[in-house]
């Protein structure tokens, strides 16, 4: 009985620890959605390539994969601004059959990274071996009789810390700046956002950079608890965009809350049922949330606040 | 002129085999018409219905193994496998359609390439039903010479341009494009949206469907990273309508053969052969933002930019 329940709650915290990673690349795709109305698909390729700034950063300069944080989130800003402003903005104004031309844009810059980052790295499985990777915590540590042994490690710890520090801080940017403000306002309504001189141009090349610093950020954070190769983009996408289904269409809240359900519930699946479903129960989740609740988390928490 | 084209391209078709192809040519001409006939299935539901799938590797996958396990389990000829795929991949496409038709524009591409990939997972795991990552293999193939599978595709190909044609020249094409415009107003005209978008899926599917249970009779040899291969099926499908033309008759089958000869020629030079996909990328973005409607769609476009350079040669 012990054990059994010693493997619920290790799941368990495993699977919080991953949904709370998983949240930060989710938010970064809801914002691009919900300001853009377009979905990223190169938003898996976007997480590879910071993924891989910091893994040269730590095998050419020993920069610690927390540290290029610093690194990578500028850098994959700026790359977001420039894919944002010389490709996908004059797909805007071209005039074509199919509406969806920007997200088959998408796939076409997703196919170059991942194939790029092939031809120049190999598709060799990469990590960084981190001295504080063995690092864990132990219950018993803390408290000499506990009944059951519970461990947390360290770098899935930290990486876990960062990602709700950052989170926060996005929420004071969007909550508190003029910049965040102007965001919100043109994901909600873009003609209200314009006649009240909000300059939503700049706004969507803004947004689109800080959701790739995000999605950034994240790769960082995965690095140094996961391994590292080319086509793992593709993975990652699929996830962002189910956490943004979970949680409700350009919701941040529901991204955060759709993160750790979706972290939860895979952790489940790959103890109970073995690794390979993993990527199945993501989809019965999806599935799921479709037919039971097509708004998404964010539909509960508005009935919540205006059901009285 | 209009009328007698397509008679022209059918018989130039039929007589191709006789003038002496190397069996590596017809291969490609098979592959050429096999990826056309996706095309055309994607392009009734992308192109005319307006809703991009990315996930038609899923209909694909389904036909060629529904082929695939006739043969491996119930002991028949895996040609069965065309007949039988049309109700199988029909009702898979309403469960499809069931789940993926509530989400409109880009999240139905999304939910659509979650299906293609949740196939090639399930497919992969299954390792009683589908034979897991070892594939099914036809122990032996039906003819060594490569004619008589070049005229079934041929006959499978001009069945589905012919299928299409008509329909989209019925009430239903009307429909379909209404809805592509614009859902809302066409749903106030008391067009069930629902019902027909269905219809184009499942039409679609099956086509692919029928394609993918070609494949299998073909090649011989299908496993869950081939058949349902996201990069390989799914993209290279909507390439093959983007390049070629969405929304018109002939863009797939133009899309198709600038696509398979571009893949082989690119595969054939050593130096290339890694990037193909970097290639196909920059492709597509140069499709997207300067041909947004294909070849066939923009071919107006197309011959300006020709005779532009001959005038400037010119002087």
């Amino acid at each position: 009985m012990a054990i059994q329940v010693e493997l619920f709650l290790q799941t368990l915290i495993a699977g919080i620890l991953l949904g709370g990673l998983y949240a930060l690349i989710g938010i970064g795709m809801t914002l691009i959605m919900g300001v853009m109305k377009i979905i990223n698909l190169a938003h898996g390729e976007l997480m590879m390539v910071a993924m891989y700034i910091a893994y040269w950063l730590f095998t050419l300069l020993h920069l610690d994969p927390y540290l290029s944080l610093f690194v990578a989130m500028p850098a994959l800003f700026f790359f977001g601004v420039a894919l944002q402003k010389y490709l996908i903005n004059p797909v805007l104004k071209v005039d074509s059959i199919l509406p969806e031309n920007q997200v088959i844009l998408t796939v076409g810059i997703a196919m170059v990274l991942a194939n790029l980052a092939t031809i120049f790295f190999t598709s060799n499985y990469r990590s960084t071996p981190v001295d504080y990777a063995t690092k864990a915590f132990y219950l018993t540590d803390f408290w000499k009789n506990a009944p059951i042994e519970l461990s947390l490690s360290f770098s899935w710890t930290l990486s876990f810390l960062m990602a709700v520090i950052i989170t926060i801080a996005l929420w004071f940017f969007l909550t508190r700046t003029d910049t965040g403000k102007s965001i919100r306002a043109t994901a909600q309504d873009l003609d209200a956002a314009l006649l009240m001189g909000v300059n939503v141009g700049k706004m969507r090349v803004a947004t689109f950079g800080i959701g790739c610093a995000l999605v950034g950020a994240a790769g960082c954070l995965f690095l140094p608890i996961y391994y590292l190769f080319p086509s793992l983009g593709g993975q990652f996408t699929l996830i962002a965009f189910v956490i943004t289904i979970l949680g409700g269409l350009g919701s941040t809240v529901g991204a955060i809350i759709g993160g750790v359900i979706l972290g939860i519930f895979e952790s489940m699946t790959a103890t109970y049922l073995g690794m390979g479903w993993a990527p199945v129960g993501r989809f019965l989740i999806f599935v799921a949330a479709l037919i039971f609740l097509p708004g998404g988390v964010a539909s509960l928490l508005r009935k919540q606040k205006f059901g009285k | 002129m209009k009328k007698v084209l397509p008679l022209i391209v059918l018989v130039c078709l039929i007589i191709l085999p006789f003038i002496g192809l190397s069996s590596y040519l017809v291969h490609i001409v098979i592959l050429v018409i096999t990826y056309s006939m996706i095309g055309m299935g994607w392009n009734l539901l992308g192109g005319y219905c307006g809703q991009v799938s990315f996930g038609h590797a899923a209909f694909f996958g389904v036909g060629a193994y529904t082929a695939g396990i006739l043969y491996s389990k119930l002991g028949l000829s895996a040609w069965w496998g065309i007949l039988v795929s049309v109700p199988v991949v029909g009702a898979f496409s309403l469960v499809i359609g069931f789940i993926c038709l509530r989400l409109r524009g880009p999240y139905f591409a999304l939910a659509t390439l979650a299906m293609g990939e949740v196939l090639r997972v399930t497919s992969e795991n299954l390792v009683k039903f589908t034979g897991g990552d070892v594939g099914i293999l036809l122990r032996e193939r039906t003819w060594v010479q490569k004619t008589w599978y070049y005229y079934i595709i041929l006959l499978l190909a001009v069945g589905a341009f012919l299928l299409i044609k008509r329909t989209i020249e019925s009430k239903f094409g009307y429909y379909f494009v209404s809805i592509r415009e614009d859902q809302d107003a066409a749903e106030s005209l008391g067009i069930d949206t629902t019902f027909y978008k269905t219809i184009a899926l499942c039409l679609s599917g099956i086509l692919t469907g029928i394609a993918g249970a070609f494949y299998t009779n073909y090649m011989g040899y299908i496993d869950p990273k081939v058949v349902f291969s996201l990069h390989d099926i799914s993209i290279v499908t909507i390439m093959v309508v983007m390049v070629g033309g969405v929304a018109t008759y002939w863009g797939p089958a133009i899309g198709a053969m600038i696509m398979v000869l571009l893949a082989e020629l690119i595969r054939s030079n050593p130096g290339l052969g890694a990037a193909h996909q970097t290639l196909f990328g920059i492709l597509l973005i140069f499709i997207i933002i300067f041909l947004p409607n294909g070849i066939a769609g923009d071919y107006r476009k197309v011959l300006r930019l020709f005779r532009a350079k001959k005038v400037s040669v010119a002087r």
